[in-house]
């Protein structure tokens, strides 16, 4: 048995410890918009938040999430309304869509340690999240306008 | 060469099937809920639309429904698969309808009969819609303009439409008010219909004008619901063991008892397919996607294998070299009078090979399918581009009529042409069908999906030309080899060359260039140890994918050979002066000559830098969309790495529909062509792929994507398909960018840094 706080929800998960948080959250909890892409952590699709670092969620052990606060996509903003999702609509971002909640998380991520960042800073974080249709030049666009539009509301 | 309107008349069985929906009738007629306006079957008269639509008797083929709020739903055959194409095809019925966009909805329908063909491929989907859309919209606007003057009172030559209103000078009725309170009842014949007066261009007011995709919010919320996502009460799951090789291993043996001790285990069971899609799986039940997973893992199979499982990359290719040395097989697609005349007199001729690696489809959503039998149904739950060229298998796999099997529809977590491929939902109704029809959710994983991908076949082609005493093209000729998809999957698609011999149109398309070259030769033969090793799959761009990497280059190759400037040699060919495609060609002239302009060809670059240009006409000559490419690369002769700096494109696609849409549909599909240029590939090694996951298949990353300029040419054409000509123009641009930078000619893609190192020790 793992208990968790899944988007600010406690869970008991009661099933094998190493089964990967991916399934717990996908086929225990319900919540879909977490996404399976490889498996191996490489592609960045089943991002999620731990204790507010992003992580990927299909090579972490449930056992390892014991205790600890996980966000997915559906808990980063209660309307969807985080200035990353808004940006990611305003740049019309989506193609397929299927890695955007990972892209979402992980950039949420990249926001807080770097609230300006330079390319090299979106470069460096960002790779490890794989667009199969490339919409590269729109994921960097909606960071960087999601970077201006947090900064104008904290000043 | 390929004419995907002739191909529409053909449905997947091979019957004729007429889509031609200039012979159609059209109706309106009365629902509970306010009107259905759609086309009718063909042939099909009726007296009486509002009885045939209540009575649902003559399987209308629907397009869209008004309601007595005014709300206008489009319905939508076509997948949704990051191309936005609901929000596309849909803004051409509300333009011609003259809707406020804001009352317009759209949604993506489940497989039916009524909905004729239906696929989402070859970039078709608004280039074969825009013409019935088209006048669906201007019937409906016809009458409620007519229904909406009868109400005002007014002449219905005083009224127009505007914004969901019918307005006649200060008065005015919404189509809300027309729908409550008129009757829009109508039949119009195919000539009626036909009549009915389309708008000019200069009165669009959705078309070509900026809009926001309507499937994006949810995309980015977690609410979007692709085939994995699928759910039903009391479902259990399963992952597939494949067999060693795709064609013809069988089962001799299954032990399973290591996966025992796997909480959740269910069974192992080896699928009974009466449709020889899948020959020698077994699935592996447990009651969650982790306990199936895990069982798989410990479930031992032993097959018999064929002899496929000893071919690799290198036998492959060489089968096809084999294939091309021999002038007798294969299919003529263009055999002008004269070919070998024309060589044997000329001045002076060159021939180059050009090759091409395996690659991999990589669709981000692994394959899946949710299947069961409910009521005497087969509902298989799953993303799929081609329905009607998997229902039919689906049927003789499960043993029933195709009436019994519906395909839910999903969004998919990436096509490129993977599920036109519908394999992926056999496995999962067999699963089903094996527990009883018990709903059974089937899970590849990246690993299995990888293996039971149908690749890009690679390919080998050889290209000659033959130049006179002034150094002007007399004979061209341009033979090409792959695996062929189409001859494996729907051999009834398959065109016949000008020597009888059937080939698969999609795999030599772009070798039919617009050039004017004199005597013309094209030569497309299917290599028949890559169909039997593996299933060759329609990757986005099929052909193109390899035929414009040769045409291309060897263009290329072909003005330095004579020393001319490649962009200058290339408009000589495209004067629109020959028989061959004169509009054509002169828009390929067009596209090249304003990509070269934005970007700088001639100026003076760096050390180790070079410009390489490219054009495209893709995706087919009846459906042209004309590209032009320019890269910038440097290349490191240290390293060997080619790094693109920046692509500049031009496209000539006619009427942009969704042009945001259509931009981003052109960055996706101009990365895609860097990434096979240069990031990803795979080989053959024992029959199967060498690459199983992004550990040792490398698509291209947020790092290496370069600038990028893009145009699109203003034109009020007809529009044209957009998701894959920008594949094809990047790759040659690169190579010949790269020859231009360090003089290094690379006839193999994807290049590596390994090539590029060892080719610079030779120049």
């Amino acid at each position: 048995m793992t208990t968790f706080k899944l988007n600010g929800q406690p869970l008991n998960i009661d099933g094998a410890d190493d089964t990967p948080l991916l399934w717990a959250i996908r086929d225990i909890a319900g919540l879909k918009g977490t996404k399976f892409g490889c498996g191996i952590g490489m592609c960045g699709a089943c991002t999620v938040h731990l204790n507010g670092r992003a992580i990927r969620s299909c090579i972490t052990p449930v056992a390892a999430a014991g205790g600890t606060e996980i966000t997915t996509i559906e808990g980063l903003d209660p309307a969807g309304q985080h200035p990353l999702q808004r940006a990611w609509i305003e740049t019309q971002t989506p193609q397929c869509g299927y890695c955007q909640s990972g892209q979402i998380m992980q950039a949420a991520t990249l926001l807080k340690d770097y609230p300006s960042p330079t390319d090299a800073d979106i470069d460096a974080v960002m790779n490890g999240n794989l667009c199969r249709c490339m919409a590269y030049v729109r994921i960097r666009k909606a960071i960087k306008l999601a970077a201006a539009a947090s900064k104008s509301s904290v000043s | 060469m390929s004419r995907p309107a002739e191909i529409l008349v053909t449905d997947a069985s091979g019957a004729a099937q007429s889509e031609n929906v200039s012979r159609r009738s059209f109706l309106i007629g009365a629902t509970s809920a306010g009107f259905t306006l759609a086309f009718l079957p063909p042939g099909l008269t009726i007296s009486d639309a509002s009885a045939a639509v209540a009575s649902q008797s003559f399987e209308p083929t629907l397009w869209y429904d008004i309601d007595r709020s005014g709300i206008v739903t489009v319905n939508i055959i076509r997948a949704e698969m990051g191309q936005h194409v609901g929000t596309a095809l849909a803004r051409i019925v509300a333009d011609e309808l003259e809707a406020d966009w804001d009352k317009v909805r759209f949604r993506h329908v489940d497989s039916d009969p009524k909905w004729g063909l239906m696929v989402t491929g070859g970039s078709w989907s608004v280039w074969q819609s825009f013409a019935y859309l088209s006048q669906a919209g201007a019937a409906g606007r016809i009458a409620l303009i007519e229904e909406g003057a009868r109400l005002l009172g007014v002449s219905k030559g005083d009224c127009k439409a505007r914004n969901s209103a019918v307005v006649a000078g200060k008065r005015s009725m919404s189509y809300a008010d027309i729908v409550t309170k008129g009757n829009l009842t109508r039949v119009y014949t195919a000539d009626q219909l036909k009549a009915l007066p389309l708008k000019p261009a200069t009165e669009r007011r959705l078309i070509g004008v900026e809009t926001r995709a309507t499937d994006i919010p949810n995309k980015t919320n977690g609410t979007a619901r692709y085939g994995l996502d699928a759910e039903v009460a009391g479902m259990i799951y399963a992952r597939p063991k494949l067999p060693p090789t795709r064609n013809d291993c069988k089962v001799t043996a299954i032990d399973d008892s290591a996966a025992k001790s796997v909480k959740g285990y269910l069974n192992s069971v080896e699928l009974n397919d009466p449709s020889g899609t899948v020959p020698g799986w077994v699935v592996v039940y447990a009651d969650s996607f982790d306990a199936a997973n895990k069982a798989a893992d410990k479930v031992k199979v032993t097959w018999s294998v064929p002899d496929a499982a000893k071919v690799s990359e290198a036998d492959l290719l060489d089968h096809g070299r084999k294939l091309l040395a021999d002038p007798k097989g294969g299919s003529l697609v263009v055999e002008d009078a004269g070919v070998d005349q024309a060589f044997a007199s000329a001045k002076m001729t060159l021939e180059q090979t050009y090759t091409t690696s395996t690659v991999l489809h990589f669709q981000l959503e692994p394959v899946n399918g949710l299947a069961f039998e409910k009521d005497g149904i087969w509902e298989i739950h799953t993303g799929n581009q081609w329905q009607s060229l998997i229902l039919p298998t689906l049927a003789k796999a499960l043993g029933v009529p195709e009436a019994k099997v519906v395909l839910r529809t999903y969004l998919l977590g990436g096509g490129f042409g993977r599920r036109l491929n519908g394999d992926y939902a056999v496995p999962a109704a067999l699963a089903s069908k094996a527990m009883g029809g018990k709903p059974v959710k089937l899970v590849f994983t990246r690993a299995d999906d990888v293996l039971f991908d149908s690749p890009r076949s690679p390919s080998v082609q050889r290209v000659r030309i033959g130049f006179d005493a002034d150094k002007k093209v007399v004979a061209m000729e341009h033979h090409a080899t792959a695996g062929w998809p189409t001859q494996v999957m729907i051999p009834s698609f398959m065109p016949k060359g000008k020597n009888g011999e059937p080939y698969d149109p999609f795999s030599i398309a772009g070798a039919d260039h617009w050039y004017s070259v004199g005597a013309q030769r094209v030569r497309a033969v299917s290599n028949d140890l890559a169909n039997k090793t593996f299933r060759p799959g329609w990757l986005r761009s099929v052909g193109p994918g390899w035929t414009n990497w040769a045409l291309e280059s060897f263009m290329d190759e072909a003005a330095h050979s004579i020393g001319v400037d490649p962009l200058a040699f290339r408009l000589g060919l495209l004067t629109g002066a020959s028989a061959n495609g004169a509009n054509g060609a002169l828009r390929e002239a067009a596209v090249l000559k304003r990509a070269a302009e934005k970007a700088g060809w001639g100026s003076k670059l760096p050390p180790d830098t070079g410009l390489g240009i490219a054009a495209t006409f893709g995706q087919e000559r009846d459906m042209a969309t004309w590209s032009a490419c320019v890269a910038r690369v440097k290349v490191d002769r240290t390293t060997g790495l080619a790094k693109v700096e920046k692509l500049t494109l031009v496209v000539d696609a006619g009427t942009v529909v969704h042009p945001d849409g259509a931009l981003a549909q052109v960055e996706g599909a101009a990365l895609w062509g860097v990434s096979m240029a240069l990031h990803e590939g795979t080989e053959f090694v024992n029959g199967q792929v060498r690459s199983t996951n992004l550990h040792n298949y490398t698509p291209l990353r947020m790092r290496d994507v370069p600038d990028m300029d893009i145009e699109f040419v203003a034109s009020t054409d007809t529009p044209t398909g957009l998701g894959e000509p920008g594949t094809t123009v990047v790759g040659p641009a690169i190579g010949n960018a790269i020859f231009a930078a360090v003089g290094l000619r690379l006839r193999h893609i994807p290049i590596s840094k390994e090539a590029v190192l060892a080719g610079l020790k030779t120049v």
